[in-house]
């Protein structure tokens, strides 16, 4: 099974997961989250107790499914190969960064494109930041950037993150060691077993098209090449018919209720530093699952550092905050963006910089 | 014939070293990469320079021998 030999296969696979996405939201995922790859890591952190915000803890089982989706469908097609040893403390890093911009915009790549199919505008600014980033991550790839090879490693390491992640899923059902919400976004969600089948589904489809949000844009500016923008456009389609259909889409930037805030400066730089930090890492938050589930020891190591990064997000007040309503006076309070966070963005881009010019191809030969 | 060695190198530098020596060189060039999706990409780009290629499985990865222009 091949889907990236045309545009309407790679259509089709964002067809089919804007389909996933839309049923979850659906079926009590919260709606402009739908499937967010930051947010679920962060709920999933909760879960597990790596930090205390009783709203946002629950084992999501769509970042489950993700890994071993694309780790079954990777064995089958015979694509799984278990590679390590390219800078993973330096993708460490990089996760970590992924999922602290993330959480000041409050979405990941994914998600940010969820939101603008609602209506959020807030999204679309975050966007212009999103495409900067990538743009800086081409001029360092253009400049020779590389955090060079990895090596083919024994079988087994490449299946730790899917063995750890069936472990996570076990506990979920078995046990009543995981944390879980009672009241916030951490307490909506669908039925467990439809978010697991959502999760496989998409994982596969993701893993056999390549979709990555970042190596969208990357492609466009370095290679005039659409193919993966054509996943992410049907996939924006199907959710905007889907926001539509069910009155869920509001033009608007104080919308109270839909887990997003104004604070324009700090969502265009949040995602800046996560497309930057994407584009160095070799792709977005999606696609270092998907990676980890075909084997890659070092997006594994990412994911890990998205887990620590979301956690750290939430333990030292980084996290952007949605804008709400008062239910007692009725009043609308806007959400935006504390001062660590704003803090911690500006170090995480220098820190992009850094890595972004410190590393270059030679040297990784 | 030029030979690009890509092997566990990240999204996009194989598809950009290929780049890099498809306009650099007319002759064949021998591209090796390590995973089935850098192999897909490669084949891409030289489809998008017209030049034929023959891709082969090696002991740790694959070998796409794209031929002169």
């Amino acid at each position: 099974m091949n889907l990236t030999d045309s545009k309407k296969k790679l259509a089709l696979a964002g067809v089919v997961c804007g389909l996933v996405a839309a049923c979850l939201a659906y079926f009590g995922n919260p709606a402009n989250m739908a499937f967010c790859i930051a947010c679920f890591i962060r709920d999933t952190a909760g879960a597990l107790g790596l930090h205390s915000t009783e709203t946002v803890q629950y084992a999501r089982p769509e970042i489950i499914g993700l890994v071993l989706g694309s780790f079954l469908i990777s064995v089958a097609t015979k694509e799984y190969r278990s590679m390590a040893g390219s800078s993973p403390m330096t993708r460490f890093v990089l996760g970590m960064i992924l999922a602290i911009g993330s959480l000041v915009f409050l979405g990941c790549p994914l998600r940010m494109i969820i939101r603008m199919s609602a209506g959020d505008l807030n999204a679309w600014v975050a966007l212009i930041g999103f495409i900067l980033g990538v743009g800086t991550g081409v001029f360092a790839l253009k400049k020779g950037f590389s955090l060079g090879r990895a090596h083919t490693a024994n079988r087994m390491s490449g299946a730790m993150l899917p063995v750890l992640m069936l472990g996570i899923l076990v506990l979920a059902l078995a046990t009543t060691l995981l944390k879980s919400s009672q009241s916030g976004p951490g307490s909506m969600h669908a039925p467990i077993i439809l978010s697991l089948i959502g999760g496989l589904i998409f994982g596969a489809f993701a893993q056999k098209s390549r979709m990555c949000f970042a190596g969208s844009i990357r492609d466009v500016i370095l290679m005039k090449n659409f193919d993966l923008l054509t996943i992410i456009g049907s996939f924006f389609v199907v959710m905007l018919i889907y926001n539509i259909a069910t009155g869920n889409f509001v033009p608007a930037f104080d919308t109270p209720g839909i887990i997003a805030h104004s604070d324009h400066l700090w969502s265009i730089l949040g995602m800046y530093a996560v497309g930057f930090a994407a584009v160095l890492a070799g792709g977005c938050p999606l696609r270092q699952l998907i990676l980890a589930g075909q084997g890659s020891s070092d997006s594994a190591v990412t994911v890990l550092g998205m887990f620590i990064g979301a956690a750290l997000s939430h333990n030292f007040g980084l996290a952007g905050s949605g804008t709400a309503l008062n239910a007692e006076t009725q009043e609308v309070v806007a959400g935006g963006v504390p001062m660590n966070g704003r803090i911690a963005v500006v170090i995480c881009i220098i820190v992009c910089f850094v890595i972004a010019f410190a590393n270059k191809r030679s040297e990784g030969k | 014939m030029r030979e690009v060695d890509a092997r566990g190198l990240s999204c996009p530098e194989p598809m950009m070293l290929t780049e890099e020596a498809l306009k650099a060189d007319k002759g064949a060039v021998r591209v090796l990469v390590s995973e089935p999706h850098q192999k897909m990409n490669v084949e891409k780009c030289a489809k998008d320079h017209g030049r034929k290629f023959t891709s082969t499985e090696t002991d740790d990865g694959f070998a796409v021998e794209i031929e002169p222009a």
